[in-house]
């Protein structure tokens, strides 16, 4: 416990006692301010596009984990845990060796928008994966059978049977690649060039000396999270890593 | 569901296809560039006296982080689940914070507790230490990042166990140290390897909070992925095939991390 509150708690109670320790309008204005707004708002966009994308690719890539046979399964499954393995910067270096200048397969998404989407849904990509597939190992078919024999269409059988018995592990998965998402910085670091996403702005508050400003968007970024961390309890998924 | 072939493989087709270029194609690429020159330049550049020590940084940093973590995890875990109460509780709240925090925040934070200016700072720069922009800053911030993995791995098993065995132990006159010895900690090996693992991981892989901690000198506070970084924003003097070498280097580390994690998982189901 004392161990806990020397490392976790005292460095985040400093964060949050700066940053309430200055006056509501000092911290409107830091918060307010275009390029803070604007960095929230694409902080924002980016990590609710990368967890319904993720929720949707995650759900059809451990679907096919899972019912699906072919060669290299194995290899695939074991795959799926390179982005946890990988070490951020590293992702964020590979795809700017792909997708970058001298793209050698002449896609340039470097320094652009597009890339934080691909870069996010790199390193949210396990998930989702990892929370639905333990769930679809489990599922039990003769509930889908029994409705395929009373003529259910598989979109119905999808929509009615499997989709209710994944809701809460997809969203589960989805609000930890939400979180991620909003705090990213290893893998962006390299390859966002001008585009101004929250915790770069942050870091470069704290770079600049302004640790107020900063302090009051981590504020704001903590909020976030905290209010994620709430919602995933009620949806009852354990938080994996 | 009676899914038809099309349908089957079109699934499939979709799936592969789109972790081939999230996952396998970048990683070919970088494999590639590391070596288009050769290999001897990319050893070269592995083995500068700037990213040999930036390598045994990094492994002091782990190496300093992760026996400190699964001592504090596996105490953490036990008394998660086998305390009941508000302590319990509002730990098992505060567990997950270093992974909801942004690691940038994590490096602030560090900043403004320990830094010049900060509450203690003022304390630890009299007598003459320096922990914000040194090692000891960086050491707290790995720390920070890698605290959840061992408890959320360790906690999970303790569950599934239940504690039948420790009581029967301690009705048998065994005292609560060797109890924790001889039944507990065999019982949740594989689920501390694999916490071990992950923190691993993360402890060599970090970037974000160490970035803020660091001032980023060549042989002093340089880890590995902080030399990817700046090796990547220096320009020309073809240095990014250093960066592409380094970052080659971390992967095959992570290789060896992820091919152990392929190991200990199903070992781990089924203590679960």
């Amino acid at each position: 416990m004392l161990w806990m509150s020397v490392i976790v708690l005292i460095p985040l109670a400093a964060v949050v006692a700066k940053g309430v320790s200055q006056s509501p309008s000092s911290f409107w204005t830091s918060v307010t301010n275009p390029l803070a707004l604007k960095a929230l708002g694409i902080t924002l966009a980016a990590s609710i596009l990368t967890a319904l994308v993720g929720a949707v690719m995650g759900t059809v890539v451990a679907w096919v984990l899972v019912r699906d046979q072919f060669p290299g399964k194995r290899f695939i499954n074991a795959l799926i845990d390179l982005p946890f393995a990988l070490p951020t910067v590293v992702a964020g270096l590979t795809l700017l060796a792909l997708y970058g200048p001298g793209s050698p397969i002449g896609v340039h998404l470097a320094y652009t928008r597009a890339i934080v989407l691909v870069a996010l849904l790199f390193v949210t990509l396990p998930f989702v994966v990892r929370s639905v597939q333990p769930v679809l190992l489990e599922l039990n078919k003769e509930a889908e059978e029994a409705a395929a024999s009373l003529g259910a269409s598989n979109a119905t059988i999808f929509r009615r049977v499997v989709l209710p018995a994944l809701r809460p592990a997809i969203l589960s998965g989805a609000a930890l690649a939400f979180a991620r998402s909003v705090g990213e910085i290893g893998s962006l670091v390299l390859i966002v060039g001008k585009v101004q996403i929250a915790s770069i702005v942050i870091f470069a508050d704290v770079e600049s000396d302004a640790p107020q400003a900063a302090a009051s968007l981590s504020l704001v970024l903590i909020v976030l999270s905290l209010l994620v961390l709430v919602l995933m309890r009620r949806v009852g998924g354990r938080v994996a890593h | 569901m009676l899914i038809s072939r099309r349908a089957r493989w079109s699934l499939r087709g979709v799936a592969l296809v789109y972790l081939l270029l999230l996952l396998l194609l970048p990683v070919a690429v970088v494999f590639v560039k590391t070596f288009e020159h050769g290999f001897s330049v990319a050893w070269a550049w592995v083995t500068t006296p700037a990213a040999i020590s930036a390598l045994w940084l990094s492994l002091l940093m782990a190496l300093i982080a992760v026996p400190l973590n699964t001592i504090f995890g596996i105490g953490a875990a036990i008394v998660l689940v086998r305390r009941r109460g508000r302590l319990a509780a509002l730990l098992d709240v505060m567990i997950d914070l270093p992974f909801l925090v942004s690691p940038v925040i994590v490096g602030l934070a560090l900043t403004l507790v320990y830094g010049e200016t900060g509450w203690f700072g003022s304390w630890f720069s009299s007598h003459g230490i320096r922990i914000i922009f040194a090692v000891p800053g960086m050491v707290l911030a790995t720390i920070f990042v890698s605290l959840p993995f061992v408890v959320r791995e360790v906690a999970p098993v303790l569950v599934e166990i239940g504690d039948e065995q420790e009581q029967a132990a301690a009705t048998l006159g065994a005292s609560s140290w060797q109890t924790f010895w001889r039944v507990t900690l065999p019982s949740i090996r594989w689920g501390v390897a694999y916490g071990v693992i992950l923190s691993t991981a993360r402890a060599l892989g970090e970037i974000g909070a160490v970035l803020v901690v660091s001032s980023l000198v060549a042989g002093q506070t340089l880890t590995l992925p902080l030399l990817v970084y700046q090796r990547d924003s220096q320009i020309g003097s073809g240095s990014i095939t250093g960066a592409y070498a380094a970052a080659t280097e971390l992967a095959v580390i992570s290789l060896v991390v992820l091919l152990a994690m392929t190991l200990f998982a199903p070992r781990r189901q089924e203590t679960k």
